[in-house]
């Protein structure tokens, strides 16, 4: 099924090869997706995330912020009313700070040599998940994650 | 369902985005909103070439607007892939200063299965945003042509934005939207030839009517130069009312495609067609 998309760049790191191969996968994959472009503040995101209606944010890190700029982001959508928005990430994100990013509500880190088939199939089961009523926004209860 | 939509309504219109944002998707997915026709929604149609920056453009405009007290929402159209149905929806990055304070609204909308994308719930979104407030709108066209004209069904106000330097100014010969067009921008002034591009587009429209009043100006988004001219002259330009047949025109035609385009059996005339099994004259008496 068809879902609008938020694929975002957090903070300052300025490598977006990455997310471009991202946004191309979802949108070949029949998704509608928004790029928001390079550089963005958490706030930013968010605000995008909410005037798009968009049902699932993907954010790509690669600086080593991780940590800092994916909390505020769950944390300003879960503040902002979103709690149902889905968050996954990807980039460069060492494995021992993963399991604080799933406490945080990320549903999905996907680290270099991912396939895009992967993703899209993360997001089919999103999307089956969320029609079955099951968790998996970013403010609802943890414990399922994509593995 | 009514009663909960009109509470959705109201705290939209009280300033709540995030039932703004939803009440769009409704829009967009075919339903019908409890709201009476606004006639006085300010709106704009920016078209043009590929580009030329029309988004960049748009977002030192909005700038410029919100620094004059203005709220702006923005519709920016990109096309779907024909082939999976995805969009790559892109335009709103150019606007990126406009992802703060709350007097701006940018909406990314694909085309769908409507190549062009201008499809006849515009109207609807339109309507919405002029009813939550929103003072300027602005619908980015996919700059693909002069089939673009179908944009006067939506605006009342039609800027065709195009860059120096480009063999298309040729093109500004050819009839089309260069002749509907209330404003014509020659975008990235910063760059040679901006004058002549200019030049050739003004003498090209005295060549078939020396009392045209179409405003040619040149812009640069990147180094600010002319914004408040233009924001100036979008401001205080009237409505062309002499283009109303037409735009009642591409109204209706807007609503024929859709309705075309959304008619269940059409994938199945398809296949009789392919197949040979009916020719074009049946299947239109069968649409």
């Amino acid at each position: 099924m068809s879902m609008r998309i938020v694929i975002a760049k957090p903070g300052l790191d300025g490598h977006d090869r990455g997310a471009k191969v991202i946004a191309r996968a979802l949108r070949d994959a029949g998704h509608e997706v928004i790029y928001t472009g390079l550089r963005r503040k958490p706030s930013e995101i968010v605000r995008v995330v909410m005037d798009e209606d968009a049902v699932a944010v993907g954010l790509s890190t690669l600086s080593g912020a991780h940590n800092v700029l994916i909390s505020k982001v769950c944390e300003e959508l879960i503040s902002n009313g979103m709690s149902d928005v889905i968050v996954f990430a990807g980039g460069i994100i060492p494995d021992s700070d993963r399991e604080y990013l799933y406490s945080l509500g990320v549903r999905a880190i996907f680290g270099p040599g991912t396939k895009t088939s992967s993703i899209i199939e993360f997001l089919d089961t999103i999307s089956e998940r969320k029609n079955s009523q099951l968790d998996v926004g970013v403010g609802e209860k943890t414990g399922w994650r994509w593995s | 369902m009514v009663l909960s939509l009109e509470k959705n309504l109201s705290l939209a219109k009280q300033g709540n985005r995030r039932e703004l944002a939803r009440l769009l998707t409704q829009i967009e997915s075919g339903e019908k909103l409890p709201l009476d026709q606004f006639d006085e929604s300010w709106v704009l149609g920016v078209t043009g070439p590929p580009g030329v920056g029309k988004s960049t453009l748009i977002g030192v405009m909005i700038e410029e607007w919100v620094n004059r007290g203005e709220r702006v929402a923005v519709l920016a159209i990109d096309p779907s892939s024909p082939k999976s149905g995805g969009a790559l929806l892109g335009d709103r990055m150019r606007m990126s200063s406009a992802d703060n304070g709350e007097s701006v609204f940018i909406r990314s909308i694909a085309t769908r299965n409507h190549p062009g994308g201008l499809m006849p719930f515009l109207d609807s979104m339109i309507n919405l945003l002029s009813y939550c407030g929103w003072t300027k709108i602005v619908i980015e066209t996919v700059g693909s042509g002069q089939s673009e004209i179908r944009i006067i069904a939506f605006a009342n106000r039609i800027m065709l934005v195009d860059g120096p330097d480009r063999g298309d100014i040729i093109q500004a010969e050819k009839a089309g939207i260069i002749e509907l067009a209330d404003i014509i921008v020659v975008n990235k002034s910063d760059l040679p030839n901006a004058d002549s591009a200019a030049i050739s587009i003004k003498k090209s429209l005295d060549l078939s009517d020396k009392n045209n009043d179409t405003i040619v100006m040149q812009t640069s988004s990147i180094q600010h130069n002319g914004i408040s001219d233009l924001i100036e002259k979008l401001d205080h330009m009237a409505i062309n009312k002499e283009r109303n047949i037409l735009r009642i025109k591409e109204r209706l035609l807007s609503r024929w495609d859709y309705k075309l385009l959304s008619n269940s059996s059409l994938g199945d005339i398809l296949l009789d067609l392919e197949s040979g099994a009916i020719n074009l004259d049946e299947a239109i008496e069968l649409l």
